[in-house]
């Protein structure tokens, strides 16, 4: 899964591919298996952290069915792929209708001069029907226009259910081809979803693919939940819940929907966020007026505490390799950023730009702290390196909140949440997400209010 | 897309069949009373005072909700007098026990917010303990921003929701 391949000098005369195999997953009861292969094609890169980038045009054909002809759940799986790849804002899908006609299969090679003019830089085409067996039966291939090069190409099958995630897990693998990139189309979001009046406000946990797609709710709504975060696995969720009055962090396991209590504490306990290697949780426990860091051994249910002051010390993450902890501290006077080890030794304040910071979180890819900030009546997102140099923000509004990032650091998700006014209208809540040059905003679909998104890693 | 949802609900409702019997929100300053707090205020207005007044409606007359400034938990004169009047009301009434919820308006974080409510509800506890109140009368909980008393983005309404309330537990 990574650009090695792609840069590897692998000389092929006639397209050859390199093979290796991916395993995956795609539901409880079915294995399958991909088979990739990777020519040494140049293919378009992009560094989207130097800015706005024109998207790489990409041409997607309906998937084929045995006669060729694009099928139902090919058209489908196309269309889950094109929408992904836009909706990162590094693509741009070739309107189908300027299409040439696509090869029948992805066996028979394209003919290029019809597709150069187009100004497409790859070319998707895949087979995909039902089996009498009602199976998925799916392969594909992706061109290099430019270089004339398979660079791609894959199959296997699933049960129907899998039919989404199959397509996304090939948007991950143009995204990744193209971009140079690790990609996060294959991922799911946990979050709070909200209804009712302001001041009685209904909370429950749903989950729901990336795309907003195939939404549950994990909670009944019976109690206040607050702040879900995914453990490294995907399989669990830690989150508040105030259960019989009691705030406290649980761990919910998705697949089952059973919760546990995390310890009993003279205190509240909240602000949960896994270790990297999810064996140890960190998080607050609130007790008489000061607020601490405390890490719990997941295995034991112990405790030990990492901050110790008369102030509050919350929100907590740890770095990718699990060495330190950023995390929320009013000790100076107003809420500012600070950075600890992970034994809680030498907090050194990294903030230092106007306003206040909250809601630290570390990237997935080690070198920034994404936040949020609060100036001047007006809530921002934003992203600063380790040392609190090179600040620069994202996005704005009445209220935004809460940041959490994609698998491979590139997109951050939020909630903003609108003014309400004295009758109660108004106050719209959603999510959102960005690139984090700063274009490219987008809401993100879901039923019903929405806030405290955590991003899963990319599913296994 | 229901269907996908029944073997979890099946799941929380033998998780709810543990919980009716607890509060759901637990405000405070909830018009709308929880089964819980009706329940207690139930039990506790058969103490009646000597005005012929519930003990709830006295806790009210005497001022149940104690005001802050913006990120501080410190108690204003104003808030000094009314806690004042708790205490004496709580010591006259030594069986009553109390929940005080803290919380904070909706300019800050939902995290940080959750430990400025605590803070704000110990400063209020420990206010009535040092005038003589016995402290395992009185439990705390934080609400955050969770349960506003005023609905609407204005300080108006932000001053009045950063408060800790006194309720019958």
């Amino acid at each position: 899964m990574d650009i090695m391949i792609l840069s590897a000098p692998v000389n092929t005369v006639s397209g050859t591919a390199l093979w290796r195999s991916l395993l995956l997953l795609l539901c409880a009861l079915m294995l399958f298996v991909f088979s990739v292969g990777t020519a040494g094609a140049q293919t378009q890169r992009l560094d989207i952290t130097e800015g706005q980038v024109a998207p790489i045009p990409v041409a997607i054909a309906e998937f084929t069915g045995p006669d060729g002809l694009p099928s139902e759940v090919g058209r489908q799986i196309s269309q889950i792929i094109s929408d992904d790849l836009v909706s990162s804002g590094l693509f741009s899908a070739v309107d189908s209708a300027a299409f040439i006609k696509p090869p029948e299969s992805p066996s028979i090679r394209p003919d290029f001069s019809n597709w150069t003019p187009l100004g497409a830089k790859g070319l998707l085409v895949g087979s995909a029907f039902l089996d009498a067996d009602g199976l998925l039966q799916i392969e594909f291939v992706l061109w290099d226009i430019v270089s004339q090069r398979n660079i791609t190409e894959g199959g296997g099958s699933a049960n129907q259910s899998g039919i989404r995630r199959i397509a996304h897990q090939i948007a991950d693998f143009v995204y990744q081809e193209f971009t140079g990139d690790s990609p996060y189309f294959d991922t799911q979001i946990v979050y709070v979803s909200e209804s009712g009046p302001r001041d009685r406000r209904v909370k429950r946990l749903a989950i729901m693919d990336q795309d907003g797609f195939n939404h549950k709710f994990l909670t009944s709504g019976l109690d206040l939940v607050l702040t879900p975060r995914f453990s490294p696995t995907a399989h669990e969720v830690a989150y508040l819940n105030y259960f019989n009055d009691e705030p406290n962090v649980y761990l919910l396991d998705i697949a089952s929907g059973r919760t546990e209590r995390l310890g009993s504490f003279p205190g509240m306990t909240f602000a949960p966020r896994f270790d990297p290697d999810g064996n140890k949780l960190i998080m607050s426990l609130a007790q008489d007026g000061r607020t601490d860091i405390f890490q719990m051994d997941l295995r034991t249910q112990s405790l030990s505490q990492l901050t110790r002051s008369a102030s509050i010390d919350t929100s907590p993450s740890f770095a990718p390799d699990g060495s330190k902890i950023v995390f929320n501290s009013d000790r100076g006077g107003s809420q500012q950023l600070y950075i600890m080890d992970a034994t809680g030794k030498n907090v050194k304040r990294i903030s230092f730009g106007q306003g206040r910071y909250a809601t630290p979180v570390w990237s997935p890819r080690g070198d920034i702290i994404a936040f949020t900030k609060m100036f001047k009546n007006e809530f921002f997102i934003g992203v600063m390196n380790v040392d609190g140099s090179g600040e620069r923000l994202l996005a704005r509004g009445f209220l935004v909140e809460a940041p959490t990032w994609a698998p491979n650091g590139r997109v951050l998700m939020y909630f903003k949440q609108e003014p309400v006014s004295n009758d109660g209208q108004g106050g719209q809540t959603y999510l959102y997400r960005v690139d984090i040059t700063g274009f490219n905003e987008r809401r993100v679909n879901t039923p019903a209010d929405a806030s405290d998104p955590a991003w899963s890693p990319l599913l296994q | 897309m229901i269907k996908r949802f029944l073997p979890l609900l099946a799941a929380s409702a033998l998780f709810a069949a543990c919980e009716t019997a607890s509060t759901t929100s637990g405000d405070a300053t909830s018009s709308a009373a929880t089964s819980s707090q009706a329940q207690a205020q139930a039990s506790a207005s058969s103490e009646t005072g000597s005005a012929g007044l519930t003990a709830e409606n006295q806790l009210a007359s005497v001022g149940d909700t104690v005001l802050f400034g913006f990120d501080s938990a410190s108690l204003t004169d104003s808030a000094q007098a009314t806690l004042n009047r708790q205490a004496a009301f709580l010591q006259a009434s030594p069986t009553l026990r109390v929940l005080i919820g803290g919380h904070a308006d909706e300019r800050g974080t939902r995290e940080y917010n959750l430990a400025l409510g605590e803070r704000r509800a110990a400063a209020t506890r420990d206010y009535l303990v040092a005038k003589g109140v016995n402290s395992a009368r009185i439990r705390i909980i934080s609400y955050g921003k969770e349960r506003p008393m005023a609905v609407g983005s204005n300080e108006s309404a932000w001053s009045k929701n950063r408060r800790a309330v006194t309720a019958l537990n």
